[in-house]
């Protein structure tokens, strides 16, 4: 039961405000609960009362944001500002009285009647997409990473691109030991459909054949594809999944995940960063890092760069870290850097308080699990040209490494 | 989770009026009248786009409510629900206005169009007007009946919206009766919402029936429903009481898919409907929780840092009662570099549960990582943590592996102290003299480790801990004396209260073991405290000293060296598993989410509004200056009136397992206490010295304290002190009027290590009736004139001259006669916390009334 919901900027400013119970708000002021998750710079806050479920609200809340991202296109404070007619409509059709009632797109769809603001500012970004003299480059046939920041509702009325992403999304969380030895290592894994068809009667994703799920099971020839636990959505079916690994569904407009799985700790493949710091006091009281870390990546024949990438370094002073920024990074190279440092007072036991090395990184086109999409077919054949894409990308959730 | 900062902000947004906003106003006025502007529709839908960005922002708008209400008028949909939100919003100040908009919504009722009339239909109900209830029943009527899903399922949540309208009006049955039947619905939300509306107008009956034919009606269409309605089917069917054991086993299996769903509202809900249809069947319970651990580790790798969050407290809840569930996934709680602390500190305490021989050497060097942490919060959680796993370690201790890894543990915190930080100093010694009172064969490397540490220390929490082992083991401390004889003579440059009296004690029991070099600066310490020192409190625990001085060495020593530890606190640590039904009602409610909000804040030490009182360790006054009801007592012929004595010391042992925290806040106006005071009261005043008689959730208690002097205590003085220990006093009677009342009342916290904190609230009256024979001394100049026996010298308090009386006068009276009768009452009943909170209040009784010299 949720009593309000507000969308605040980070300073705290009203965005959007939406009282589904006023009447409850005066009488149990005390009792009332607020919770809030942050997403796109922007607070969410539900108001509610201390019996209702966290999960639920929270839930609710990410859904919520889920939603306002595919009708407006991106999350952030310009968007909702310039779409709050919309998002009211939005909330009005998605909470009645305090209750959820739907956040199915596809019900949403012939409720909502307001059309988005896109807020796309010219950036240059955009131009880097653009091949030189027209020429057809590499990343022409790679879809941009901004292509399915667009509001949903715009393939309807512009009538052009009805595309449909499936990305393969990894997060690993890897702890390296400072003797080189792996500790631990996470991969969280999902295959999120974003699909911008007005309608698409079945959608049928096959994955590698060798995957498996749990420490028993071993399928194929080749080296097995294992995850430790596997969950899928309601609306997927299954009836060819154990013989196949076909995943058969109708995918509603908009975002959402279709399967999600894990994999502890046995990953097929090296961690894909190494570190080798040396770390020690000079003469001069100046603490003195060395690193040199490598990229254990198969080495990729295209984007080899051989000068060396433009890096940039920056002591930040507040959180008291040495941040080291590399662009690009191929496979199977080495990068070093040595970082002098002034410390007042700086001690032999000081050294206990260096580290730990925490990379934060993207990898385009690699999964860690080496899951792959064989396949990804629509039926019935959609009329006119419809664009089908498979994105890769592995984030690190945490990567750390101590020193 | 709960924000206190937007509150704050919706005041503001309330109470303050953006710049120009009148012009604002006129400005959107102008626009909407304009005809040009209407007989565009582009243009007129753009003006009230406006007025509600406007609204939103805060701006007053309510003066355009006529010109809206005409805006409704209109084909355009767009144009109808932005009217309709502006609407909703200001309804309620408009009643008049409002039933313009009455005929236009019911003519939308009857639209073609099913988006418009459940459009209508739902804004008709949102306005909240009693006085349009009469306009909306018949549609509302109409709508149950509708074809489309969309209206019914607006027409069946209306009705819930018209009860809670007019809660004291009459249930219509046949509207009761129709949403039964709605149950049936095809369409899974409408059947959602007739449970909704059912649950809310069958309030009072206690909700809708869940008999065995709906239960299992809703369990068949269970899968229909969304996760919003499935969350919500579950939760309702949690009132349903299985008839038979096989019935449950149906259920329960129909479940099954449910409690392992991928989505954590769904697999919550499924749980807490199996806790409670099975409270008898502990296997079952059990079996069912490790079944979900799957999926709430999942949850706890989610995207949504919240819900991670979210998972972590509950999976807190579920080591309470099995704590090996997640014993070999201690992996997943190790935090990730940038997570925000909140979640880092949530994983830490996880982790310190899951210690076992496997893990621990991992589990170490994972901790060890995070004590340098940037922010030092969460650098602090993770030295605290540091050593809870220590003192488990210690606990285990029989075994070889068990010693080895806390002698590890202490390695660790040693080699932070090297690192010369301010904050970790202060944790790890803080944390090093909680460490030693439950494990003492840990002391010889505190003592060794604690040598020099003083320079880094800065805080005040971080200095008494430190000064505490100080005296305590000052005679295996080598440099003991010279470090107190740093804190000796900057002493008047000492700010902290708590500083200064545990140099007191600190300097006192290092004075018994070494004499020689601790003479001298005790003596000026002493005297500086006495002659100098403004504060009431420093000042009597100064003269205490001095007297029991006086009384002897022997005395000083039994008063002084109490227990060094406790290590029957480390098995609490290492406490039985808990039975699931303890916390089942709190799993999947915002409870577990605030526990940990409240232990992170009774564990941040130092907060202004917390003291506590922590009697596990010997320093703090209630338990040195303790001078209880005991007959044996007073009658001691001591010329102090406070003697410690073993009997009073056995009623506070049984309140030393739990350190006690006193709370002023949330504040009591007077009302609300004399409400709760007048409750019926069980209490008999018989004679005895402790009378209890405990109600259900309440708990009444009398009992005499001795400290006749207390009406020569302004009640300004008295206020302060109680105020200094966190004790509010609400109201007392005139200054040195007869008989003698005080109001009073706290709330007190206290932490177990991992358990929930437990909180009461203490209201309190002291009666005061003088029966005793009140002799009239003279006073010069705030020395008093002696009459009578020796040991009934006093001094008259500086506060008690300056309020104003006489000044002159002073009663004094009969010890062995009088008292001050003190009530108590307390919700809910804690009994050791009572007694915790009795001895504070009797310590700072005799503390004023022990003013003589």
């Amino acid at each position: 039961m949720i009593s309000q919901v507000f969308i605040l900027s980070s300073k705290g400013d009203h965005l959007i405000y939406k009282d589904s119970l006023s009447v409850f708000l005066l009488q149990s002021h005390k009792d009332l609960h607020f919770v809030h998750v942050r997403q796109g710079g922007l607070y969410w806050v539900a108001t509610t009362t201390a019996d209702s479920s966290p999960f639920t609200v929270v839930e609710f809340l990410n859904r919520l944001t889920a939603l306002v991202k595919d009708y407006c296109g991106t999350l952030s404070e310009k968007s909702v500002q310039m779409n709050f007619a919309l998002i009211y409509e939005l909330l009005d059709e998605v909470v009645d009285y305090g209750y959820v009632q739907t956040t199915s797109s596809d019900v949403l769809k012939n409720f909502i009647q307001t059309e988005a603001v896109s807020s796309r500012p010219f950036s240059l970004f955009d131009l880097s997409n653009v091949g030189l003299f027209g020429a057809e480059t590499q990343q022409n046939k790679v879809a941009p990473s901004s292509a399915s920041a667009r509001p949903i509702q715009s393939s309807r009325e512009q009538g052009g691109k009805s595309e449909i992403f499936v990305d393969v999304i990894e997060r690993m969380s890897v702890v390296i030991g400072s003797n080189g030895v792996l500790m631990k290592a996470d991969v969280q894994g999902e295959i999120r459909v974003k699909c911008y068809m007005p309608s698409c009667s079945e959608m049928r994703i096959g994955l590698n054949e060798e995957f498996s799920i749990g420490k028993s099971q071993l399928r194929g020839y080749g080296a097995a594809v294992r995850v430790d636990e596997c969950s899928f959505h309601q609306a997927v079916r299954l009836d060819e999944f154990d013989s196949h690994r076909i995943l058969r569904l109708c995918p509603s407009q908009g975002e959402q995940t279709v399967m999600q799985y894990q994999l502890s700790d046995n990953l097929p493949s090296a961690p894909p960063f190494r570190l080798f710091p040396t770390i020690e006091r000079d003469n001069g009281g100046r603490l003195l890092m060395y690193m040199k870390l490598r990229c254990d990546l198969p080495p990729k024949t295209l984007s080899q760069e051989l000068s060396s990438p433009d890096q940039s370094a920056e002591l930040k002073p507040q959180s008291r870290a040495v941040v080291w920024e590399i662009p690009r990074f191929p496979g199977g190279t080495q990068l070093s850097a040595l970082f002098k440092l002034d410390v007042p007072g700086l001690s032999s036991a000081s050294m206990l308080e260096v580290g730990p090395v925490g990379l934060s990184f993207e990898l385009p086109k690699i999964t860690a699990t080496g899951l792959q999409v064989r396949f990804l077919r629509l039926s019935p054949v959609q009329p006119g040209p419809s664009q089908r894409w498979v994105r890769y990308v592995t984030h690190s959730d945490s990567y750390t490494i101590r020193v | 989770m709960i924000k206190a900062r937007l509150t704050l902000f919706r005041l503001s947004a309330a109470t303050m009026p953006y710049l120009g906003s009148e012009d604002t106003v006129r400005e959107l006025r102008r626009a909407l009248c304009n005809p040009n502007v209407q007989s565009d529709q582009l243009r007129y839908r753009n003006a009230i786009l406006k007025v509600i960005r406007a609204m939103s922002q805060g701006v007053d708008v309510s003066g355009l409510f006529s010109e809206m209400v005409k805006a409704c008028a209109t084909v355009d949909i767009v144009q109808k629900k932005l009217v309709y939100v502006f609407l909703c919003s200001y309804a309620t100040l408009n009643p008049e206005l409002s039933l313009l908009v009455i005929n236009t919504l019911r003519k939308d009722c009857q639209d073609p169009n099913p988006m418009v009339r459940s459009l209508a239909l739902r804004n008709m109900t949102n306005l909240r007007l009693p006085s349009l209830v009469e306009y909306v029943e018949q549609p509302l009527t109409a709508g149950l009946k509708d074809r489309a899903a969309s209206v019914r399922r607006v027409a069946v949540l209306g009705w819930a919206k018209l009860h809670n309208l007019q809660t004291n009006s009459e249930i219509d049955a046949a509207v009761v009766n129709e949403l039964y039947s709605l149950l049936r619905d095809p369409d899974p939300v409408v059947m959602v919402n007739c449970l909704r509306a059912l649950e809310e107008i069958l309030k009072e009956e206690g909700g809708v029936a869940i008999n065995k034919p709906i239960t299992h009606h809703l369990l068949n269409r269970l899968k229909e429903c969304d996760i919003w309605g499935q969350c919500e089917v579950l939760r309702t069917l949690q009132r349903y009481r299985p008839q038979s054991e096989d019935e449950l086993f149906d259920i329960l299996s129909l479940l099954d898919a449910s409690l392992v769903s991928p989505h954590p509202p769904v697999m919550a809900a499924t749980l807490s409907l199996f806790l409670s249809l099975c409270p008898g069947v502990p296997a079952v319970s059990q079996a069912a929780l490790e079944r979900v651990r799957g999926p709430l580790l999942a949850t706890c790798g989610s995207v949504s840092r919240e819900m991670r969050f979210t998972a972590l407290c509950h999976i807190q809840l579920l080591l309470r009662s099995l704590p090996g569930l997640m014993g070999a996934h201690y992996k997943r709680f190790f935090c990730g570099y940038a997570e925000p602390a909140y979640i880092k500190q949530r994983k830490m305490q996880v982790l310190v549960e899951l210690v076992n021989d496997d893990n621990v050497a991992m589990l170490l060097d994972e901790l060890r990582g995070y004590c340098t942490d940037v922010n030092t919060d969460t650098a602090q959680a993770a030295i605290s943590a540091l050593v809870s796993s220590c003192v488990i370690l210690c606990g285990l201790g029989a075994g070889h592996i068990g010693r080895s890894y806390s002698d590890r543990c202490l390695e660790i915190l040693i080699g932070l102290l090297g690192l010369k930080q301010e904050h970790i100093t202060s944790a790890v010694v803080q944390t090093m003299r909680d460490l030693v009172w439950v494990c003492p064969q840990c002391s010889d490397t505190v003592c060794l480790a604690v040598e020099g540490c003083e320079e880094t220390l800065q805080d005040g929490q971080g200095r008494q801990a430190l000064l505490w082992l100080l005296g305590v083991y000052g005679e295996r401390v080598s440099s003991a004396p010279y470090t107190l004889e740093v804190f000796i003579d900057g002493v008047r440059c000492e700010a902290s209260l708590g500083v200064k009296m545990e140099l007191l004690t600190a300097s006192m029991r290092l004075f018994l073991c070494r004499p020689a070099e601790m003479q001298d600066m005790l003596g000026r310490l002493l005297h500086y405290c006495i002659e100098e020192e403004t504060d009431i409190c420093v000042r009597d625990q100064a003269l205490l000293y001095y007297r029991l001085l006086h009384c002897g060495i022997e005395e000083t020593r039994k008063v002084l060296q109490g227990r060094r530890s406790d290590p029957s606190l480390g098995v609490l640590i290492g406490r039985p598993a808990e039975p699931i039904s303890q916390w089942a009602c709190s799993f999947n409610t915002l409870e577990p989410l605030r526990q940990g909000a409240m232990e992170t804040e009774s564990a941040s030490r130092g907060s202004p509004e917390h003291v506590t009182f922590d009697p596990k360790r010997n320093n703090d006054p209630s338990d040195t200056l303790n001078c209880g009801h005991d007959e044996e007592a007073l009658h001691s012929g001591s010329d102090s009136a406070i003697v410690r004595t073993d009997s009073t010391a056995d009623v506070l042992g049984s309140s030393l397992t739990v350190p006690l925290s006193l709370s002023v806040s949330p504040a009591l106006s007077p009302e609300e206490f004399e409400l709760l005071w007048l409750q019926p009261q069980v209490l008999h005043t018989e004679q005895g010295p402790e009378k209890m008689k405990a109600d259900k959730d309440c708990v009444c208690v009398e009992e005499h304290v001795r400290c006749p002097e207390i009406l020569h205590c302004s009640p300004q003085s008295l206020q302060a002190a109680m105020q200094l220990v966190n004790i509010q006093t609400l109201a007392f009677t005139p200054p040195h009027a007869l008989p003698l009342r005080v109001y009073l009342y706290t709330h007190t916290q206290r932490a177990r290590v991992a358990v929930t904190p437990h909180s009461t609230l203490i209201l309190g009256e002291l009666l005061y009736t003088g029966e005793g024979n009140q002799k009239v001394g003279q006073v010069d100049g705030g020395v008093v004139v002696v009459e009578g026996r020796e040991d009934e010298q006093m001094k008259e308090g500086e506060q008690a001259t300056a309020d104003g009386l006489s000044g002159r006068d002073t009663g004094r009276t009969d010890r062995e006669q009088d008292g001050v009768k003190v009530t108590l009452k307390q919700h809910p009943r804690d009994e050791n916390a009572l007694k915790g909170f009795l001895s504070i209040l009797t310590t700072v009784l005799h503390t004023l009334s022990s003013e003589s010299d």
